[in-house]
């Protein structure tokens, strides 16, 4: 299925492998930071009574 | 205004910080170069022309945080806040004492720097006349990127982090002119967009300082 | 004082809460179908072999590190002038995202050229332009957080946004002039409608418009967290006050 990337299959490989790692990896880092401050905020607001009705 | 500038000029050179480091500085890289590169005149002097810029622009740098850090400390910006000389005014007149004190210095002791280092002979007044042209605009740049961090209390690197990228367009068209200058080429052109640059940074960036100075004195 | 009232960011957060699982979904779908396509799909290239392939990231990578201080750009003029803190988080939430864009370019930049010129790094002109973007992001996303108020960070970064903008620019040109460029005509003028045969350009597209969306989808997510660290930050200045 994969194509005969020929000599340069390094290059490529290298380059999907890298650049996917580091959108994935960013991705993944967000959605982590997100989610922790959401339930620092949710926290903070329940110990304040505030709802976010 | 010319209060202001005659009273930065007599903080800076009896300071003693202000005057000289800047160019013992500009000096002590004219010498740690050949250490490092090796003293083969060929190799000194094709790289002379970016050495001497590069040096300048190090230099330059050094002495930024002088520009306003000083006087936000005891106030004096304050000061110069309400009074009836406009930041703008007060920001370009600080910048002209930094060029004063620290830039001009440079651009005379160039072509003796330029000797230690090997700068072909026909690069001598294309050195002086980048380094004039360029220098104003590194004070500028770097009022501006000391307006930017005056408030912060080691903001030094991290002035350091935004002032050379902005710095390096006037470096790449100062080198360029000595480098072309020394080679018996045309220098039209990067001379022309070296003065450019410096010009626009002039009329525009007090404003942008000027701006980020008020926005830290809130 | 609180924020959360405020009109702006909750009317923010409740839209981007229900657009999110949307984008997301459409930048999945994008990203899968163009790099599928193009990396399994298309022929070698006569003078590049395989490495054509790269351009399905490389070219979409550096066209969003551009978008991204652009989109910067613009929300710190709104917020400037209208002083909507969301803009200015949004600016505040880009920016790590446009370094990793640049990030992305560069490294397929540096490993695509390592089988054409030989060198793992080059003094290309475009590649050092976006090295010195790399630099204006840094230099931005460290302003961010070097500064405690936020309404002072988000005036200053949004003024040196501005500045980097125009030395950006000048930066760019300024490097063609320092260095002709390794490829005069070679290599990666791809990105040149008339150098690309329909062939790579279809799937081409089709990964930029999943790279512009994947920037939508995360500088949603991002501005999310950044809304609720405010609010969070507000609530505890609050909390110590009483």
């Amino acid at each position: 299925m994969i194509p005969d990337l020929g000599k340069y299959a390094g290059a490529v490989a290298w380059s999907y492998v890298a650049s996917l790692g580091l959108i994935l990896g960013f991705v993944a880092l967000s959605l982590w930071q997100a989610r922790r401050m959401k339930q620092a905020l949710d926290e903070v607001e329940k110990r304040q009574g505030k709802s976010d009705a | 205004m010319i209060a202001l500038l005659i009273r930065d000029l007599r903080l800076a050179v009896r300071a003693g910080g202000g005057f000289g480091l800047g160019l013992a500085f500009f000096l002590l890289v004219a010498v740690i170069v050949p250490l490092g590169v090796g003293p083969e005149p060929a190799t000194l002097a094709k790289i002379a022309p970016g050495i001497l810029w590069v040096g300048g622009l190090l230099a330059c740098l050094l002495s930024l945080d002088r520009i306003f850090a000083l006087d936000f400390e005891d106030g004096s910006l304050d000061l110069l806040a309400t009074s009836p000389l406009p930041m703008e005014g007060a920001v370009a007149i600080k910048a002209v004492a930094h060029w004063l004190v620290t830039g001009l210095p440079l651009v005379m002791a160039a072509p003796v720097l330029g000797v230690l280092l090997n700068l072909p002979l026909p690069g001598y007044p294309w050195l002086v006349v980048s380094l004039a042209l360029g220098t104003p605009a590194l004070s500028i740049i770097g009022a501006f990127g000391a307006a930017l961090t005056v408030g912060l209390k080691r903001g030094g690197l991290l002035m350091s982090l935004l002032v050379l990228p902005l710095y390096m367009p006037t470096l790449i068209f100062g080198a360029e002119v000595v480098k072309r200058g020394a080679a018996g080429m045309a220098v039209a052109t990067p001379l022309a967009l070296l003065a450019a640059i410096t010009a626009g940074a002039l009329a525009l960036l007090p404003f942008a300082a000027a701006a980020a100075i008020r926005v830290n004195l809130r | 004082m609180s924020i959360w009232e405020y009109a702006n960011p909750k009317k923010f957060m409740q839209t981007s809460g229900l657009l999110l699982p949307w984008v997301t979904g459409l930048a999945v779908t994008a990203m899968l179908v163009g790099l599928i396509w193009g990396f399994f799909f298309t022929p070698d290239a006569d003078r590049f072999g395989s490495t054509v392939k790269i351009i399905y990231l490389h070219v979409p990578a550096a066209m969003m590190s551009i978008s991204a201080w652009t989109m910067m750009l613009v929300t710190s003029l709104i917020w400037l002038i209208r002083r909507h803190h969301v803009s200015a988080l949004a600016a505040k939430a880009a920016a790590p995202i446009g370094l990793m864009f640049t990030v992305i370019g560069l490294v397929t930049g540096a490993i695509w050229g390592q089988p054409m010129w030989g060198t793992w790094w080059a003094w290309d002109p475009r590649l050092t332009a976006f090295l010195i973007l790399a630099l204006f992001y840094l230099g931005y996303i460290a302003l961010w957080a070097a500064v405690e108020n936020p309404d002072t960070a988000a005036d200053l970064t949004s003024v040196l946004a501005i500045v980097g903008s125009v030395f950006a620019f000048l930066s760019r040109y300024a490097v063609l002039f320092w260095n002709q460029g390794l490829h005069q005509g070679a290599s990666l003028s791809l990105d040149e409608k008339e150098n690309v045969s329909d062939v790579y350009w279809l799937p081409l597209v089709v990964c930029i418009a999943g790279f512009v969306l994947l920037f939508v989808t995360l500088v949603l997510i991002r501005t999310r967290t950044e809304i609720r660290s405010r609010r969070m930050q507000a609530l505890i200045a609050r909390e110590r006050l009483a």
